[in-house]
């Protein structure tokens, strides 16, 4: 989108538009104020006080993650392979986010760790630690950077502002929301943000859908155009790269499902921290599993939108069918809005895109200062100093955040390729992470020393199989290599784990209690059902039901 | 916005009592109204042509002011309360 389509993309904004855009931004800035006042001590600051309704932390927890990758690659996705895209978010992390509200908040939450690198500390100690708390926040300011510099560059080429205006701009948005009002001001937003983006996106499906004559003529023009392999879920085999149905299957289930998924939703300290801010062990349980709702109909408004555009919009049409052409999948969604939305609900539209690129970017600076604060400045660097002092020293965090993050943004101008890479690179170390924890939770017997071992030698395995895929020496077209190299690292973590677990030396079970399934009293990790927790509509383990079979009826209508 | 709640309300502890249940539903009030006003009166017939015959602003616009009411009416009918026996998080 970086260079040759410029032209055609420009939206043709009026007053209107930039109205309402100037009226988000006031919003924006308005909740950081607000939430501001909350802020008393640094449990307010990083996890909001532990006080927010799920609604709130649940609608957050999808929020944080429907950032530029996820509304642009998504509907690129659509557009390119078709419903099989769904798959990212049925089988990629519906299952997911129910497993970490019904098996894992209950520890993580139970625990009363502040991070997610804090509960490697208390389970597998300082090495283990160490290695998560400092990769997670050397990740969180790269993908800050790619976050800030996709945001700036969609604005100069929608709006035509240069480039370092908006990377500075939207900068100092960001940093004055989440430097005033912390964690809150971010989930607040993140609230705002969805619904903003909601109204973005559902205008835009039903103007799309009435053009192509409704959901019958998207399937016709669809199945013309391209096939009908691109109108239902499964197999997948164009969005695997794998040529054997059975083979596609699996992958999509194991590697995108299990271990990508399963690893991204549950270990990643973004969404986990969520969770952490609710104000009850059901409220937290209850997070993602609320979020679940909102996700499975997410597709509705990202993919069918990408879809659309494919056969619809006169540039996506021909890029399709003759592979080139001078705009790309990733400017589906964009091209669509340009072609029918009139200005007024073009401005929502705006906000709603330039909201999401914000959050990103906000989830990423407010977990980075809470994992900098609390596990690298206070757990190894300046120790047993007054709760002020990490408060404030929290403000400071997010300032040099920021500043981080518009270096790293002027080097994702420059590789913009190579922050891709980076950004899948990073989703592969979650897989191991997951296979550390899983074990780790459940299995008593495992060893501080297998907690980083493992970590590290998972990690180097899904490096490899990511450089032997980049080089060329393993042929994996699609996304296929990113589920082998996940499932890789998850492998080798478990196996090195078991292996140095049986050799070495486990803390005594009376460390482990509350961090690990059988050394945790069944009233510990139970939710209360009374008070303000109290209903059948608020347990967790019901409401996870309702979405599982809510999933199989949704991937039997559309598989 | 916790002011107007007048009950249930003290000082001090008061994380998260401001409810962004209405300040979502100021935001979509005035957009709602915008994209109104723009349905009704800014809107051409190449506008409505462009998008595949459906006035597209004016429907969102009562859209957007519905959705602002039931959050309003949502806040109004469950106001925050803070638990008497605030308890302060110190770890």
């Amino acid at each position: 989108m970086h260079a040759l389509a410029q032209e055609q993309l420009r939206l043709d904004a009026g007053p209107v538009d930039y109205l309402l855009l100037a009226l988000y931004f006031l919003f924006v800035l308005g909740i950081g104020y607000l939430a501001r006042r909350s802020v008393s001590s640094s449990l307010d600051f990083f996890l909001s006080g532990r006080s927010l309704p799920a609604w709130v932390t649940g609608l957050a927890f999808v929020a944080a993650n429907l950032g530029a990758i996820e509304i642009i690659g998504m509907s690129a996705n659509g557009a390119q392979y078709g419903m099989p895209t769904m798959h990212y978010f049925w089988i990629g992390a519906i299952p997911a986010m129910l497993f970490l509200g019904v098996v894992m908040m209950p520890f993580y939450y139970g625990s009363k760790v502040r991070s997610v690198p804090e509960f490697m500390l208390r389970r597998f100690g300082k090495p283990a630690h160490l290695v998560n708390a400092i990769s997670f926040a050397l990740a969180q300011l790269l993908i800050a950077g790619v976050n800030l510099f996709l945001l700036a560059s969609i604005v100069n080429v929608l709006l035509g502002w240069p480039l370092w205006v908006s990377v500075l701009m939207a900068a100092a948005i960001v940093l004055s929301y989440t430097g005033l009002g912390g964690l809150s001001a971010a989930i607040y937003n993140e609230v705002l943000q969805f619904f903003v983006i909601v109204a973005a996106l559902l205008p835009l499906t039903i103007v799309g859908l009435t053009k192509v004559g409704g959901w019958q003529g998207l399937v016709d023009k669809v199945s013309a155009q391209a096939g009908a392999h691109q109108l239902s879920a499964w197999p997948g085999n164009e969005l695997t790269g794998f040529g054997s149905n059975f083979l596609s299957v699996l992958g999509i289930v194991f590697g995108l499902g299990f271990v990508l998924a399963f690893g991204y939703w549950t270990t990643n300290f973004v969404e986990v921290q969520r969770a952490m801010a609710s104000k009850s062990m059901s409220a937290a349980q209850r997070t993602p599993i609320i979020g679940a709702f909102p996700k499975m109909l997410i597709p509705f408004l990202v993919i069918v939108p990408g879809m659309i555009a494919a056969v619809s919009v006169q540039d996506m049409v021909v890029f399709k069918q003759q592979g080139e052409g001078n705009v790309d999948y990733n400017d589906a969604i964009l091209l669509l809005m340009r072609d029918l939305l009139p200005n007024g609900i073009l401005g929502v539209a705006l906000a709603g895109l330039l909201a999401s690129f914000m959050a990103g970017m906000a989830a990423n600076l407010s977990s980075f200062n809470t994992v900098f604060t609390y596990d690298i400045w206070q757990a190894y660097v300046v120790r047993n100093r007054s709760d002020g002092y990490y408060l404030s020293m929290g403000r400071w965090v997010t300032v040099g955040a920021t500043v981080a993050a518009v270096g790293t943004a002027f080097i994702a101008s420059g590789y913009s390729n190579l922050m891709d890479y980076l950004q899948q690179l990073f989703s592969l170390f979650n897989a191991p992470l997951f296979a550390t924890f899983i074990l780790g939770m459940f299995w008593k017997r495992m060893t501080p020393t297998a907690g980083w071992l493992g970590l590290v030698l998972g990690t180097c395995a899904s490096l490899s199989i990511f450089l032997l895929a980049e080089t060329g020496v393993l042929e994996l077209p699609g996304q296929g290599a990113s589920f082998v190299g996940a499932g890789a690292a998850f492998a080798v973590d478990i196996v090195v784990s078991v292996a140095v677990s049986v050799v070495t030396t486990p803390k005594p079970a009376a460390e482990l209690t509350g961090l690990v399934y059988g050394l945790t009293p069944k009233a510990d990790r139970t939710a209360a059902t009374t008070g303000e927790d109290a209903g059948w509509y608020r347990r967790p383990g019901v409401l996870a039901g309702i979405v599982l079979v809510l999933i199989v009826i949704l991937n039997i209508v559309f598989g | 916005m916790s002011e107007e709640n007048g009950s249930g309300t003290q000082q001090g502890q008061r994380a998260g009592a401001f409810d962004i249940r209405l300040v979502i539903a100021a935001l979509f009030v005035l957009y709602g109204a915008i994209c109104t006003l723009m349905g009704l009166l800014g809107t051409s017939e190449e506008d409505i042509r462009q998008a595949a015959g459906i006035n597209i602003n004016l429907w969102s616009g009562l859209g957007m002011l519905v959705f602002a009411g039931a959050f309003t009416i949502w806040a109004r009918a469950r106001p925050i309360v803070l638990p008497a026996d605030s308890e302060t998080p110190s770890s």
